[in-house]
């Protein structure tokens, strides 16, 4: 579903942001993706979600290719992946269910059912008692809930998480946290980068540990697997 | 198409005074290329006026048939460059002269024999009343045997087409610096829109909408300013022409093909300046 192969990244003006990194990530999967600041989880991120392309090795997203992807095809396999950060990037002059309708207004979405699919994912984070409130008027935890209504509207296959839980108290991280983990059990795969231990010692989930671009560990590992599809 | 319509109207009400700023460069823009084009327009009018008066004319030799004078100017009418040929005989040029020249009826009057010439007047056709032309049909005139003597003003001529040209160079140059002046100032209010808009256009990538989808309404937007612009530098052209009308001379204003002409030209510009800049800034975004 997706795969790494031998996957190099380098940075226009950087040195290696990643180093021969290969994994296979399988539907359904809650995979944790840890190491230290500047380790490179942000580049597998976005290597996954085509914001870059592989220096040299492969990335296979959903039968996309990312190496020469073009622009319209990026706009495609987007539309397949829900995509999170850390400081939530809502639009602050909009509503809850604008914000969350919004990915689908651009994503040129039938008018008719953009309503009832709004209400569905913010009732599925809690939020559909706030559904006119804006960015300004919620907390953190919130926030991060609104934008992980708008990552889940379009029904990915997979949540993106990148550090969602960094600008949140220990409270709200746990509780966003527990939401992902909903999400996994509906079947949506979950990747999620994060330097919080005490989340990653809360469930066992495979963990792929990065250090200096490098893929120092990987517990569910399995290179047989690899091997299909 | 609904959703671009309300994002445009979402960025004119978000943005009121950058959008003004940009409509009013526009307009301001288009009004300066405007006035010259309404000079112009009046200066083509005025030379087409003179231009109308331009003839040559082609002096008989005195005693010269009228069978051959008649059979010239059907030759003469045959010439691709000639309107009309009027043949003028002796006697009617001293009539003629007579009329016209009221001062000297008397002298006329006492004269005994007719000391003016027959002539040939021959006026060309619109497209060939430039110096060149008119030297060339002259040329060809005083092949024929009876001819006496050619007249053509030939400097005059001349000047009148360096005036056109002068003119149509200087209208190229101011149009094309206006244009590339409204070509900046709407890639500036554009290249602003976009930085403003930046957050919004990295969620519309980050979720998927196409390139296209994300430029559609700069470029509408860019569009529309761009009409608008150039539908107030009309009223703005009007007005001056007016005022002058009132004041100074009559004047002729755009017909309404040209004045739409101006307003498509803003569209087009608005659009081109907006695409240029979206395309430029986007993929700093
Ligand atoms: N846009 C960029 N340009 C140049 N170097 C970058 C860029 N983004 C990240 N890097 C470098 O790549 C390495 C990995 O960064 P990143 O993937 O963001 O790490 P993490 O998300 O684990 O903190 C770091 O050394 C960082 O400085
Ligand atoms: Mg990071």
């Amino acid at each position: 579903m997706i795969k790494f192969n031998k996957v190099f990244m380098a940075y226009p003006k950087g040195s290696l942001a990643l180093k021969d990194a290969s994994f296979h990530i399988k539907k359904s999967e809650f995979i944790f993706l840890t190491g230290h600041s500047g380790a490179g989880k942000s580049t597998v991120l976005r290597l996954i979600y085509a914001e870059h392309q592989p220096t040299s090795g492969e990335v296979r997203v959903s039968g996309y290719h990312t190496t020469g992807i073009s622009s319209r095809e990026t706009s495609k396999l987007r539309r397949r992946l829900g995509i999170v950060f850390q400081d939530f990037r809502l639009l602050v002059d909009r509503t809850t269910e604008e914000n969350v309708a919004f990915a689908l207004e651009v994503t040129g979405t039938r008018r008719g059912v953009i309503g009832p699919k709004v209400m569905r994912v913010l009732t599925q984070v809690g939020l559909a008692g706030k559904a006119r409130s804006y960015p300004g008027q919620l907390s953190g935890g919130e926030q991060q809930r609104v934008a992980i209504a708008r990552a889940l509207v379009n029904d990915p296959f997979v949540l993106i998480a990148d550090e969602p839980t960094g600008n949140l108290d220990q409270r709200a991280a746990r509780g966003v946290f527990q939401l992902l983990q909903d999400i996994n059990t509906n079947g949506t795969a979950v990747v999620l980068a994060t330097h919080n231990l005490d989340l990653v010692r809360r469930a066992n989930y495979r963990n792929i540990e990065l250090q200096d671009g490098e893929i120092v560990f990987d517990s569910g590992n399995d290179t047989r697997e690899d091997m299909d599809e | 198409m609904r959703l671009i319509f309300r994002e445009v109207f979402l960025s004119f009400r978000r943005t009121p005074s950058l959008s003004a700023l940009s409509i009013i460069t526009i307009a301001f823009a288009l009004f300066v290329v405007g006035l010259f084009g309404l000079v112009a327009v009046n200066l083509r009018l005025a030379l087409a006026d003179i231009e109308e008066r331009v003839e040559i004319v082609m002096y008989l030799r005195r005693g010269t048939p009228r069978a051959a004078a008649v059979a010239a100017r059907a030759d003469i009418r045959s010439f691709p460059e000639v309107e009309s040929v009027e043949y003028v005989t002796a006697d009617a040029a001293l009539e003629r002269a007579r009329s016209e020249l009221v001062e000297f009826r008397d002298v006329f009057g006492d004269l005994v024999t007719n000391p003016l010439p027959a002539s040939l007047e021959i006026r060309l056709k619109p497209g060939f009343r430039d110096g060149q032309n008119v030297a060339l049909v002259a040329q060809r005139l005083t092949g024929f045997r009876f001819t006496d003597d050619v007249r053509f003003g030939r400097e005059w001529i001349a000047k009148l087409d360096r005036l056109r040209d002068i003119t149509a160079a200087i209208g190229l140059f101011v149009g094309a610096a206006f244009a590339l002046a409204s070509v900046i100032i709407i890639g500036t209010t554009i290249r602003m829109a976009v930085i403003q808009r930046a957050s919004e256009i990295a969620i519309m990538r980050l979720v998927g909408a196409t390139d296209g989808f994300i430029r559609r309404p700069f470029l509408l937007e860019g569009a529309i300013k761009g009409a608008l612009g150039g539908l107030a530098a009309v009223a703005l052209n009007f007005a001056a022409h007016q005022a002058v009308n009132r004041t100074l001379i009559e004047t002729s204003f755009f017909s309404d093909a040209q004045a739409g002409l101006i307003v498509l030209f803003g569209t087009l510009l608005g659009l081109l300046a907006s695409a240029l800049s979206v395309r430029k800034h986007l993929r700093q975004v």
